[in-house]
């Protein structure tokens, strides 16, 4: 029987983190790492809000979004708004990025999760560009030259966010209403015939996942001196997509595996952004052709230590209709 | 009539969209893909043009057919390599593919020849203003609708009276029977890659043109605005791209024309949503559901 | 065991698609308790009628009635929690979820812990997801499915999926169950078992059956009445001596085999 309460596997996750954490506190204050490597670790825990918050959207829910930059740039427009004109403290930022954020989502989810797939697909992509072509025409925020924020993204918010960020979304997912959304991503028909209010969770699905995208955006702004509307275009979108992709729909271990991987890549190639845009597409291209179910496929690391997981994962079916 | 120009204006954008969107939506319309990839189609097109003239000379006619050639084999390229293999794959796969082929052929493209822009050359028909009742309306402006119609009329004349166009219609009503008929489902994908890359690529030749500046991103928004057009007039529907294509540029230039010209690009996405959230099957398509 | 109270009551239903009509004027009575079947050629308009009862589509025409609640227009999940629970002619389960997983689905609708209570891992999530658990492999007990908790759906033999849907579609505590060709692609022996764990849900559940179903032998031997759709509409009623004999359905099904 599965376990109901947090087992031993929590806990010690949490305290690795802590211990892990503290230690990489203790090198930066200590000067150990230089700011190449300190910006490197930093990128890598956005990018793993980034890829959870997708990973719930898409992995579990099925939800197909291209446009999730447009909630990143929501939440970092929100948050630079209330430390750089408000004054406001920095947490009170970070939350309201992330409301921000979640009350976009709410606006777009509503309306658009009446559609499905590759018209969902398109639809979250108009959305993102709709976003970015507002910031750029808001002269209160800098237009396209953007706004100059106040770098308050520190190591300990950081890892905060980062927890409570992986710790939220897998306690929905192993939950009942993680099943609903997953049974929707299986077969949406089904779902609503045994009694699901599907509209309901994919629009909780849609929330919750901005609500995150909206905290990374606080974090990413409070750590760039500088946040502009072409930060966040298509190209942000397409990135934060591989990640998941990559790591395998439905997975979230394999989405933070890919986050990883992928931002220490790219920041080793970031002089060489032609060549990463081409390795990057070679390696979606290949991998669709090849292992289209991912890095991780249906599983989720802690699985592949028990004697058998129940996955969570693959890729949302398409159903092949029959004759009714 | 200032209003009056615009207009003019935006029908020679809507026809360079309805152009791309056709690529699109008979894509779409036989295999059920969004080809990411096509606006960059267009961008290879508009570069193949761009050599033509600048380093063999060629006039613009010889350069639009280089270019609608040079397309064609690209795009049953594309197909042939990325598509082929993903057609019994799930729909995210094969778009996220596609995703992955567009970002391949801008990346690659500005590794081989870089990022910077390239002057389009403007002397290549004869340019100057004709007057209807005091309205100016350039003479290019007349060209590039003259040639879009031109194609337009040359495809539904391929789709409605050639056996290829038969088989096209065939396919894309039902894969499955088209085989069983013995239809060759393959060439008929490749040509309708073929014919709607070949319209990209001619759209590519009149945008350099029509606008004299080139660069390697330059296929993303106009592609993304195309496909906005294909859905706009019901994907799928061949009518409904060239009506789509049209109606997206005379609302841009309206937009423009009433001192909105930042959010002109802001337009096409709403009117995306709006229509994917009032009427999904476009203004021509009719409503198609999940069977149960 | 059938009582004479009216469950569900069909008043001139009728869809129509477009320009087609695929199904018109279906007048249906089902009293609380019975089983009944539903049979008609291929294209008869059978699935389209269940989608119609499930909300799937919404009927143009007509009433639909379960214990004088009115359903038109409600969407499906709610129709669901009114009482009316199906299986699907092509088997639609959650395939990569367990079995175990599979039935809780259907038990979510009756969950008492909100999200914010499972993402905050309070004292609700847990008593809730545990009653939740004990009940799901109680009733797979029932269907002998319990060797296969976590097993992913979609690993399961055939048969067994057949018998998981089912599963599946009584544990959203329907008080009408619509089952639809459950006997597709079944052998004899399985077809067999199949009608002894219809019958005994029946009465284990105290449960209204409407069945859709080609295989004669199954309708004829367990269905007490059965209507008979052809073309979108109602051409017969009666017990099954009755349909076998009357010429109409002869025709419809004749007519079939000669086209």
């Amino acid at each position: 029987m599965k376990k109901l309460t947090h087992g031993k596997g929590f806990w010690t996750a949490i305290v690795v983190v802590a211990i892990l954490s503290a230690l990489i506190q203790f090198l930066i204050s200590g000067g150990t790492l230089n700011s190449f490597y300190v910006n490197t670790i930093f990128y890598i825990g956005i990018n793993i809000i980034l890829a959870t918050s997708l990973h719930l959207i898409m992995g579990i829910t099925g939800q197909f979004s291209i446009g999730h930059a447009g909630f990143l740039a929501v939440g970092a427009y929100a948050s630079a708004i209330m430390t750089m004109k408000l004054d406001l403290p920095f947490p009170v930022a970070i939350l309201a990025g992330g409301i921000a954020a979640g009350i976009a989502g709410l606006i777009i989810g509503i309306p658009s999760l009446r559609l499905k797939g590759d018209y969902l697909a398109i639809a979250t992509l108009g959305f993102g560009e709709i976003v970015r072509i507002t910031f750029l025409n808001i002269d209160y925020i800098g237009g396209a030259s953007g706004m100059q924020v106040r770098h308050l993204t520190t190591w300990p918010w950081l890892v905060a966010c980062v927890v409570l960020t992986v710790v939220v979304i897998t306690n929905f997912t192993n939950s009942t209403h993680g099943r609903a959304c997953i049974s929707i991503r299986e077969n949406e028909i089904a779902a609503d015939a045994m009694g699901i209010n599907t509209t309901y969770y994919k629009v909780a699905a849609f929330v919750i996942g901005s609500f995150f995208a909206g905290i990374a955006g606080a974090l990413y702004a409070h750590n760039f001196y500088i946040i502009q509307p072409t930060n966040f275009g298509f190209l942000k979108s397409f990135d934060i997509l591989i990640f998941v992709v990559l790591g395998g729909l439905g997975s979230m271990s394999g989405a933070v595996i890919a986050a990883i991987l992928l931002t220490i890549i790219s920041t080793f190639l970031q002089d060489y952004s032609e060549t990463r845009m081409i390795i990057y597409s070679l390696v979606l291209i290949i991998m669709m052709l090849y292992r289209p179910q991912g890095l991780m496929g249906t599983k989720e690391l802690t699985s592949l230590f028990k004697y058998r997981g129940t996955g969570k994962g693959g890729m949302p079916n398409d159903n092949k209709q029959t004759i009714a | 009539m200032e209003w009056i120009q615009q207009l003019v204006n935006g029908i020679s954008l809507g026809s360079i969209y309805a152009l791309i969107a056709l690529g699109y939506t008979m894509v779409y319309g036989i295999v059920k893909l969004i080809n990411f990839a096509h606006g960059d189609v267009f961008m290879v097109g508009s570069f193949v043009g761009f050599y033509s003239i600048s380093i063999f000379h060629l006039g613009f006619f010889p350069a639009l057919l280089i270019s609608m050639a040079v397309c064609a084999i690209f795009g049953v390229l594309i197909e042939r390599i990325a598509y082929k293999p993903l057609r019994n794959a799930t729909r995210i796969a094969a778009l996220i593919t596609a995703i992955g082929v567009s970002l391949l052929i801008e990346y690659t493209t500005i590794y081989a020849r870089g990022a910077q822009p390239e002057a389009y050359p403007d002397k290549l028909l004869p340019f100057k203003n004709v007057e209807f009742f005091g309205v100016k309306i350039s003479s290019q402006s007349l060209f590039i609708l003259a040639i879009s119609i031109l194609l337009m009329i040359l495809l539904q004349f391929i789709v409605h009276k050639t056996k290829i166009g038969k088989a096209m219609r065939a396919v894309s009503h039902d894969m499955d029977a088209a085989r069983l008929m013995g239809i060759n489902v393959d060439n008929t994908i490749s040509a309708t890659f073929a014919i709607g890359s070949a319209l990209a690529g001619a759209a590519g030749v009149i945008f350099g043109m029509y606008y004299t500046k080139i660069e390697p991103l330059m296929g993303i928004i106009p592609g993304l605005k195309a496909f906005v057009a294909a859905v706009l007039g019901g994907i799928g529907i061949i009518p409904g791209a060239m009506v789509g294509g049209l109606v997206l540029g005379v609302i841009e230039s309206l937009v423009s024309a009433s001192g909105y010209s930042l959010w002109r690009d802001g337009a096409a996405f709403v009117v995306l949503i709006l229509i994917l959230i009032f009427r999904p099957s476009g203004i021509f398509g009719k409503n198609v559901r999940e069977k149960v | 065991m059938t009582t004479n109270k009216l469950l569900l009551k069909v008043e001139k239903a009728g869809i129509r698609f477009g320009g087609l009509q695929a199904v018109s004027d279906v007048n249906l009575e089902l009293k609380q308790g019975e089983l009944v079947g539903l049979i008609g050629p291929n294209g008869a308009g059978k699935t389209t009628f269940f989608n119609l009862l499930t909300g799937v589509y919404v009927p143009t025409e007509g009433s639909i009635e379960l214990d004088g609640d009115k359903l038109n227009g409600l969407a499906p999940f709610k129709i669901t929690r009114k009482g009316i629970s199906r299986t699907f002619q092509n088997i639609r389960l959650f395939g990569e979820l367990s079995v175990l997983d599979n039935v809780k689905v259907a038990y979510h609708s009756r969950a008492k812990h909100s999200i914010l209570s499972s993402i905050f891992r309070l004292p609700h999530h847990f008593s809730g997801e545990k009653e939740m658990e004990e009940q799901a492999i109680e009733f797979l007990k029932i269907f002998k499915l319990e060797g296969f908790l976590h097993e992913k759906a979609k690993n399961l033999p055939y048969g067994q999926q057949r018998r998981l849907e089912i599963a599946r579609a009584l544990a959203a505590n329907p008080k009408l169950l619509l089952l639809d060709e459950p006997a597709a692609g079944m052998n004899p022996q399985e077809t067999h078992e199949l009608m002894n764990l219809i019958s005994f849900i029946r009465e284990r559940f105290s449960l209204t059956v409407l069945l859709i179903e080609h295989d004669m032998l199954l309708v004829m031997g367990v269905c007490e009445r059965i209507y008979v759709l052809d073309h979108g509409q109602l051409i017969a009623q009666g017990t099954p001596q009755e349909i076998r004999n009357n010429p109409k359905v002869i025709e419809a099904y004749l007519g079939e085999e000669v086209s």
